[in-house]
């Protein structure tokens, strides 16, 4: 059966999306910020993995540990450098410095490793299993899997561990968590920290999956990733791992039914619809302003 | 109080000065550029970039209408110049037979991507009005993206038998003779080049009549109003989405005429052009600009598209440099204590003067 084989497709791909929104929701519920660079921490991920696994010959799952490391460590350091003297700063000025940050991310993958697209070599095997009558990948379950792991262990950590409940109570009211001797300029480096090391992650996955590695690689999956978080209600955790999946299913049934190079229109519609509907998202907070 | 309304003592009020000092800067620009032009000293990149440079100069004015003056993010600025642009190249290629001079041709092309994309933006305001922040930011971005693919799947030709309009390639049969006008990912090709400094800048002294217009009349007081506080601006009895879509709709009118002017500047262009980078291009000419401030959005506007230009001997370099000197103008702009020392020194200056 087609439609099978499609829906698991689209829960592959949505996964990666999934992946990808949970920084940006996380970024933003704490930070109160869109990070439009995000989408170039992908790029800079895959890079480290590409070359982890072909100059340096590391196994997988030590290339992956050295994209995860890498990012993390840049995703800290370009808050500490370019977003923290910003913290009382308009919005739209940290969205500025925000492309700034990515342009000079491109920018300089472009430099190191030239414009042209390099082959991510296949190590996930590509074989794969039958479903009834579909087939699916491993590399597909694989990242399926690899979501839930994830979801699972950041809603334990979120809800369970005393950071967690620490990152809530920042997302709530900054200034009373300054006062309750929170330390929220370290909450926000961690969460910038987590949704890089996510982003490495993803970056592997989404690599694996469409082999080839260029500068401006994570900016149609960032943009897709950040629609994704939208469209589960930005800020919530669920919702973006809802959201991705159902992004992703949407964009494989439009092409797989509707037409491929259409695709993105149809994804991008849905959305304004959904937003129409529901206009903070799937699981978004209606926030009710006083006067 | 009569005296306070004639001509000369509202040269002395602050915003008409803000607003003549835009015109003159355009104005001396022009004869400064036309006069180098016809010395000859200006380089052929530079007199090149002239047209384009008018292009986006008008579609940030518009981008700050709406973002500004009305508050409202939107990141889908280059879908509205999209729609311009190749409305622009379709009017201008269906009227080629009828209308041979030049201008006459422009203008209406202009015209009619203004309109067109002052209707896209009304019916894109709909939705996109009733949602708030970050949420209307990602439906103008959606926007956006839906026009750049629309645009890559449109197949639009003229022939004999009338206009041919189909989405699929296969479907898209043209008689003899025909000439095709949009072709898919292709975009247009052999469009003819009508476009010139002289109606830009024209355009751009258009722009900024309608812009400052809307700004100091009541409507635009109202836009202000809704923007610094809705439910206050509600009270009074401000219909909040109205005056929100006048300023939404004039914004989009303005990035197609931009856009119509950019597409009759060029003889191929691409729906690519106009994706999502370009729209957050001309959002930073905006932010460098100053929210609200004409002027402001015209200096960075040039200066943004010709840093690039002038640092092309810096070559891989030069856009690394680019992205280092938008993120520090960002920190240095909104640091606090740098802001303050700078002020303190400009009223130290002041004191000392008197």
């Amino acid at each position: 059966m087609q439609f099978l084989s499609y829906l698991i497709n689209g829960l592959g791909l949505g996964s990666v999306y999934a992946i990808i929104a949970l920084g940006y929701t996380m970024v933003y519920g704490i930070a109160k910020m869109l990070n439009f660079a995000h989408g170039d921490i992908i790029m800079i991920g895959a890079y480290i993995a590409f070359f982890a696994l072909t100059k340096f010959a590391l196994p997988f799952p030590l290339a992956v540990l050295a994209a995860i490391a890498v990012c993390t460590m840049l995703g800290v350091l370009i808050e500490r450098l370019a977003y923290k003297p910003l913290r009382q700063a308009p919005s739209l000025a940290v969205l500025i410095t925000a492309i700034g940050v990515s342009y000079f991310l491109q920018n300089g993958a472009q430099i190191l490793w030239s414009s042209s697209s390099k082959v991510f070599p296949s190590v996930i095997s590509t074989g794969s299993i039958s479903l009834g009558s579909a087939s699916v990948s491993y590399l597909t379950l694989l990242t399926i899997a690899t979501c839930i792991v994830v979801m699972i262990c950041l809603t334990l950590f979120i809800n369970r561990t005393k950071t967690g409940s620490a990152m809530r109570a920042c997302s709530e009211d900054k200034g009373a968590s300054m006062l309750m001797g929170i330390n929220v300029n370290m909450i926000i480096s961690i969460t910038f920290a987590i949704g890089s090391g996510l982003a490495a992650i993803a970056s592997v996955l989404l690599a694996s999956t469409y082999p080839s590695v260029y500068p401006t690689m994570g900016s149609m999956p960032g943009i897709k990733a950040f629609t994704a978080a939208v469209f589960g209600g930005i800020g919530s955790i669920p919702g973006a791992f809802i959201g991705g999946l159902l992004l992703g299913i949407i964009e494989i049934f439009a092409k797989a039914y509707i037409s491929t190079q259409l695709s993105d229109a149809i994804v991008f519609g849905v959305l304004i619809v959904i937003l129409l509907i529901k206009p903070t998202g799937l699981l978004g907070k209606k926030i009710n302003v006083k006067v | 109080m009569k005296e306070k309304s004639s001509v000369f003592s509202r040269f002395g009020d602050k915003k008409n000065r803000g607003r003549l000092m835009s015109f003159a800067l355009v104005i001396i620009a022009y004869i400064a550029v036309e006069v180098l032009l016809k010395t000859g000293s200006l380089g052929s990149m530079f007199s090149s970039l002239l047209v384009p440079i008018t292009c986006y100069v008008v579609a940030a004015i518009g981008l700050n209408l709406n973002v500004g003056i009305s508050g409202e993010l939107n990141l889908g600025q280059a879908g509205f110049m999209s729609v311009g642009a190749f409305c622009g190249i379709c009017v201008s290629g269906i009227l080629a037979g009828s209308i041979t001079a030049g201008i006459p041709r422009l203008i209406i092309a202009i015209i009619c991507g203004a309109v067109l994309a002052a209707v896209f933006g009304f019916l894109i305001g709909i939705p996109v009005l009733k949602l708030q922040g970050d949420y209307l930011a990602i439906v103008t971005l959606a926007f956006g993206q839906i026009i750049k693919s629309i645009f890559m799947n449109a197949y639009i030709g003229i022939d004999t038998e009338g206009l041919h309009f189909s989405f699929v390639e296969s479907n898209f049969k043209l008689q003899p003779g025909g000439k095709m006008l949009l072709n898919g990912p292709m975009g247009a090709t052999g469009t003819q080049k009508i476009a010139n400094f002289t109606i830009g800048t024209v355009l751009v002294i258009v722009a900024l009549l309608v812009v400052y217009n809307l700004m100091f009349s009541r409507s635009g007081r109202a836009i202000m109003a809704a923007r610094d506080n809705r439910i206050a601006a509600e009270s009074v009895g401000i219909p909040i989405s109205r005056t929100k879509m006048l300023a939404f709709v004039t914004s989009a009118a303005l990035a197609g005429a931009a856009g119509a002017l950019y597409g009759l500047n060029y003889s191929t262009l691409v729906p690519n052009k106009f994706d999502f980078n370009t729209s957050i291009l001309i959002l930073v000419y905006v932010v460098l600009g100053g929210l609200g401030n004409m002027t402001g959005t015209i200096i960075s506007t040039v200066v943004l598209i010709l840093l690039p230009e002038l640092l092309r001997s810096l070559q891989d370099y030069r856009m690394l440099i680019y992205a280092v000197v938008l993120i520090l103008i960002m920190l240095v702009t909104n640091n606090e204590w740098l802001m303050t020392k700078w002020k303190s020194l400009f009223s130290g200056k002041a004191k000392g003067g008197a």
